[in-house]
């Protein structure tokens, strides 16, 4: 199905079941344990044998010596695979840096070997036996000293344009009654997911299995043929539960390439598990940014001038962290310019996390704005109204699809108790803690990306669905459940939806909030070739069937759905596509964050004692799981904004901090109250369910609404995340 | 994690005589620390003396109007102990902001005493340390110090103590009673049980070889508001940026025993003299000779700070 038009009345504006809080129809499963993970697939694969990652123990330089004599003696061990024998290797297109590295060493932790084993407690122990002398090499591992070096960063694909400018910045900003020039930085941060990642390999004479634990089947399935040397029709991966991603799991890592070598050279299935404080540095992580903002505006509060750049570091070959691409939509302002330079560091790769670009880009924009508001004696809420665009900066002629940034803000300010906000940062005191409130935008795109199903109506009349899709905790499980079942006029328990299988057709995948929203809509395309099928079938006129109450109904007919599966199952396949609707309008989400934090007087700790999010995301497909998402993006906000930081040494090239006890995200007791609210609007620009995302939404804004509420509590004005508290401690109030 | 041989010790005498004939032979009571290390081979004992079944289990009135705590009483049931409540809250508190639940349901009061550093570097067996491997150097100087030491501190390791528990023990002056590999017993103040680093990283308490910890007694119970605050970056389950420990009297005399700061317990007794005039004179005789990094010279303002708002807790 072609989506190039604007959509209008159709099956899904039932709502029936689409837009009804409703729980997760895997639930049960995962509450009993019997949703099999990649790592557990004993349902499926009998006598897997262990294997265990070696990692380098160098940023950069070379191996000299491998000694594996030690480990191959060690008991219970069946196979070791290094760069020397794991044959020749190609290098995914997704991945920056080689899954196996040897002799050349390009990241600390990047895999070296593979020791498998009859158990896991011995291919560690003879992991450790592995013996390796390396020449180290001196490496680029300092952002901040290659500040002015970085070149710009290539453009296209994700990174979107490394330089962009509109009017005359520079005159503009030059002339301009009021200015802010303000540097900001975000640190390095990584995914934290709970499930390692995980991959259990099987082959089967030339022909490869990976039950894994993968966000992005399809890009999967071609990065494993292509690193392996295989035809992609060789390779399946299976990925039907997720244990969190957040952007860690979209593309194959080591787990699953260490499972397929040593499933191969073992001559039998072999499971690997990433360790906890292998993944950090193993793995991807979000790289650091420093962001300069220049803004300048008219003493009344209209911006003139916005200029955003951001530098960032990656492996030769990286991607830049993207963190100007919302300053060149949010705001209204002639005169403006972006720019993102990239140096090559010898850390690992960096890549894609939650809201990737836009997390910490929003992080340093959203507190140069606070800032700017409070040089214009300003209220924030209303300084961000007054800049309010209903279009594209850069192409006026380019109208928002919808944008009710405006009604968030103002909604979110009159629930959340705004007009109690004091205006005086610093002067409010509630015992020995310093209260304040902040606020932020929460603004994050819509991404339309092709995406296929499939849907059958079998003899008992089950719909089952299935795609390549991933449910990483999102929920999607349950929205494709609903689509189908809104779709196809069944109860949401006729519906069983199978994903996660690159047997299956290929979806948009999970990833940058696109993944609700166009697998929907991929699975709405293929239940409309169903109903063909079922009219026809039937004898009906497709264009007269009315599917409802598990009946097909025309003119005065009604028939048992069920009816036209007698014979056999029938079968719709399609997806959905996109037309240019994206370019004539941009499609994009909506937010006004809220937060009143308070900071203790005496020792600086920063505690969020209340958060609330106003979100305008087009339609919600369920309303139970779109919250979950959001409080749970919310809280990784918490935590950029307030603990979490992979803690570089710039010496030895490897972040220092990597496991959970070093690494400290949000726990409960860090999260007291948060609200979510969900404006009303359907979207038709964007695809037949007239929904967007709001997974990432959800984490866009919150950093710097945090940030604004400590600077309100305090005074101080903290401009490199986290906000931690030796960071204003000598400069808050002294004590009595 | 290397293969080890285990075995239980069938009383605290035998297991301490075990622990000193067998070569690598270590004590295993909760192991929520010992298992973690043995994983990455920061520890790599082989043979463990499992000591749970030995029954040091009780906490008891001493006749000296103290409590006898066993080895292996858990930090939960130490801490929700009744008269450890009502007598010894400053203790309770500080178990209670240890760790988690989970942790603490299996953490025992020696163990606790005896956990290992938390210095990251510590934990990476790629990197230099000496506290792991005497002799190859500190990469936490000059690296990631930012949680780490800033007092007690050597040219060969910053690495603090990471205990809460023991931080309350110091204040109360607690006595560790041992056996050793000979039988004998003794008891040593808690004072003299950790050591500081110097050149030895490696060797941080006073115990011989095989010497085991049976018990930890508190003297008689000390009149004065209990406090225990601890300073985080978030609000449960991490370890102190620092802490404070104090017992404060009416007359704004008492103790106080710092955490998070350095390799054992920090308590200066000098100090505790200068509380009634205040949270400021109190730290320049705590902190002297304080030798910060960069990255955590911010622990000597807040060590300040919060024995102010410490202070301030007691009086109101």
């Amino acid at each position: 199905m072609k989506f190039d038009t604007p959509a209008t009345t159709n099956p899904i504006d039932r709502l029936r079941v689409v837009g009804k809080a409703t729980d997760r129809i895997e639930g049960p499963l995962k509450t009993t344990g019997t949703a099999h993970y990649a790592y557990e697939r004993h349902d499926v694969v009998a006598n897997p044998a262990y294997g265990f990652v070696v990692g380098a123990a160098i940023a950069k330089g070379r191996i000299t010596a491998l000694d594996l004599a030690a480990a191959k003696a060690a008991p219970g061990v069946l196979a070791i695979v290094t760069a020397d024998t794991a044959g020749k290797l190609g290098k995914g297109d997704f991945n920056t840096a080689r899954l196996l590295g040897g002799p050349e060493i390009e990241h600390y932790h990047q895999a070296i070997a593979v020791v498998v084993a009859e158990t896991f407690e011995q291919a560690r122990a003879a992991a450790a036996l592995v013996r390796v002398e390396y020449a180290r090499e001196k490496g680029a591992f300092d952002l901040a000293a290659l500040r002015d070096s970085a070149p710009l960063a290539p453009g296209g694909g994700f990174n979107g344009s490394p330089e962009t400018r509109v009017g005359d910045f520079e005159g503009a900003f030059a002339a301009a009654p009021v200015t802010l020039d303000a540097t900001y930085s975000t640190p390095v941060q990584s995914h934290a997911m709970m499930e390692p990642h995980a991959s259990m390999a099987v082959w089967d004479g030339d022909r490869l299995t990976i039950y894994t634990s993968n966000q992005m089947i399809a890009w999967g399935k071609g990065d494993v043929a292509k690193t392996l040397g295989l035809k992609p029709e060789q390779v399946r991966l299976v990925s039907p539960y997720i244990g969190g991603g957040f952007g860690g799991k979209l593309f194959v890592r080591s787990d699953a390439l260490m499972a397929a070598l040593g499933a191969r050279a073992a001559g039998r299935p072999v499971k690997v598990a990433l360790t906890r404080p292998l993944m950090f540095n193993n793995t991807t992580h979000r790289p650091a940014t420093i962001q300069r903002i220049r803004l300048g505006a008219t003493k009344d509060g209209k911006l003139t001038a916005i200029a955003h750049e951001s530098w960032s570091g990656n492996l030769p070959g990286g991607d830049p962290e993207t963190a100007v691409g919302q300053t060149r939509l949010l705001y209204a302002g002639a005169n403006r310019m972006t720019a993102m330079r990239l140096a090559v560091l010898d850390l690992p790769e960096g890549n894609a996390m939650r809201a990737p670009g836009e997390a910490p880009g929003m992080m340093a924009l959203e507190i140069a704005i606070d800032e700017m508001a409070e040089k214009l004696g300003m209220d924030p809420v209303e300084f961000r109204i007054r800049n309010d665009t209903q279009v594209d900066p850069e192409k006026p002629e380019r109208p928002f699809s919808q944008r009710q940034f405006i009604r968030c803000l103002r909604e979110g300010a009159e629930r959340f108790g705004w007009a109690r906000r004091a205006a005086k940062p610093g002067s409010v005191r509630d015992g020995r803690w310093m209260v304040g409130m902040g606020m932020a935008a929460g603004f994050r795109n819509h991404i339309p990306f092709k995406s296929a199903a499939r849907v059958r109506l079998e003899r008992d009349g089950r719909i089952v669905v299935e795609t390549d899709m991933t449910d990483i905790g999102t929920g999607s499980y349950t929205i494709i459940a609903q689509t189908a079942a809104e779709t196809m006029g069944v109860p949401l328990d006729r519906v069983e939806v199978r994903l996660g299988d690159s047997a299956f057709p290929v979806s948009c995948g999970s990833g940058g909030q696109f993944g609700a929203v166009n697998s929907t809509s991929g699975v709405y395309a293929a239940c409309l070739k169903l109903r063909d099928a079922v009219a026809q079938k039937l004898g009906i006129n497709s264009s007269d069937a009315l599917f409802a109450d598990g009946h097909v109904k025309a003119g005065n007919r009604s028939v048992d759905l069920t009816e036209a599966a007698r014979e056999g199952p029938l079968t719709g396949e399609d997806g959905i596509e996109y037309g240019d609707l994206g370019k004539k309008y941009q499609q994009s989400t909506f937010a006004g964050h809220f937060v009143e934090a308070a900071v203790d007087a005496a020792t600086g700790e920063i505690r969020v004692r209340r958060m609330l999010a106003v979100c305008a995301a087009g339609r919600i497909l369920n309303p139970k799981s779109a919250r979950s998402q959001v409080i749970g993006a919310m809280t990784m906000g918490v935590g950029a904004a307030l603990m979490e930081e992979l803690a570089v040494d710039t010496r030895f090239g490897f972040f220092v901090n990597h496991d959970l006890a070093g690494y400290e995200v949000p726990v409960h007791a860090d999260i007291p109250h948060q609200e979510v609210i969900f404006l009303d609007e359907v979207d038709p620009m964007t695809s037949p369910m007239k929904a967007k995302g709001v997974g990432e939404l959800g984490i866009c804004g919150v950093g710097a609404a945090v940030a604004n509420a400590v600077y309100n509590a305090t005074g101080v004005r903290v401009r490199d995340y986290p906000v931690t508290l030796d960071k204003h401690l000598d400069r808050l109030p002294t004590l009595a | 994690m290397r293969p080890f041989t285990y075995e239980r010790a069938t009383s605290a005498g035998d297991a301490a005589a075990r622990v000193a004939r067998t070569p690598g032979a270590k004590f295993i009571a909760g192991g929520t620390n010992l298992l973690d290390l043995m994983k990455i081979e920061v520890e790599t004992p082989a043979h463990l003396i499992d000591v749970n079944g030995l029954g040091l289990d009780r906490i008891e009135p001493t006749a000296e109007g103290g409590l006898r705590i066993g080895a292996l009483v858990r930090n939960t049931d130490l801490a929700a102990d009744k008269r450890v409540r009502r007598d010894y809250a400053l203790l309770s508190r500080a178990l209670v902001a240890g760790a988690s639940g989970q942790l603490r349901n299996k953490a025992t009061t020696a163990g606790n005493l005896l956990q290992r550093t938390r210095c990251p570097y510590f934990y990476d067996t790629n990197q230099p340390c000496n506290k792991r491997q005497p002799g190859s150097g500190c990469a936490a100087i000059g690296g990631y110090s930012r949680p780490l030491g800033v007092i007690g501190v050597s040219e060969a390791c910053i690495a603090t103590h990471p205990s809460d528990m023991a931080i309350a023990m110091r204040a109360l002056d607690a006595l560790v009673e041992t056996v050793r590999a000979d039988g004998s017993i003794r008891t040593i103040p808690i004072v003299d049980l950790h050591t500081l680093p110097g050149t030895t990283p490696h060797i941080e308490t006073t115990l011989g070889k095989g010497e085991f910890i049976t018990a930890v007694t508190l003297p008689r119970p000390i009149d004065g508001t209990h406090i225990y605050h601890k300073v985080r970056d978030r609000a449960s389950y991490a370890f102190a940026l620092v802490s404070v420990g104090a017992i404060v009297r009416k007359d704004g005399g008492g103790r106080i025993a710092i955490g998070g700061i350095a390799p054992k317990p920090w308590r200066v007794e000098a100090a505790e003299a200068e509380m009634p005039r205040g949270a400021k004179a109190v730290a320049s005789r705590l902190l002297a000779g304080a030798t910060p990094t960069r990255e955590n010279a911010f622990k000597l303002t807040l060590v300040e700070r919060t024995l102010d708002a410490v202070l301030a807790q007691a009086r109101a």
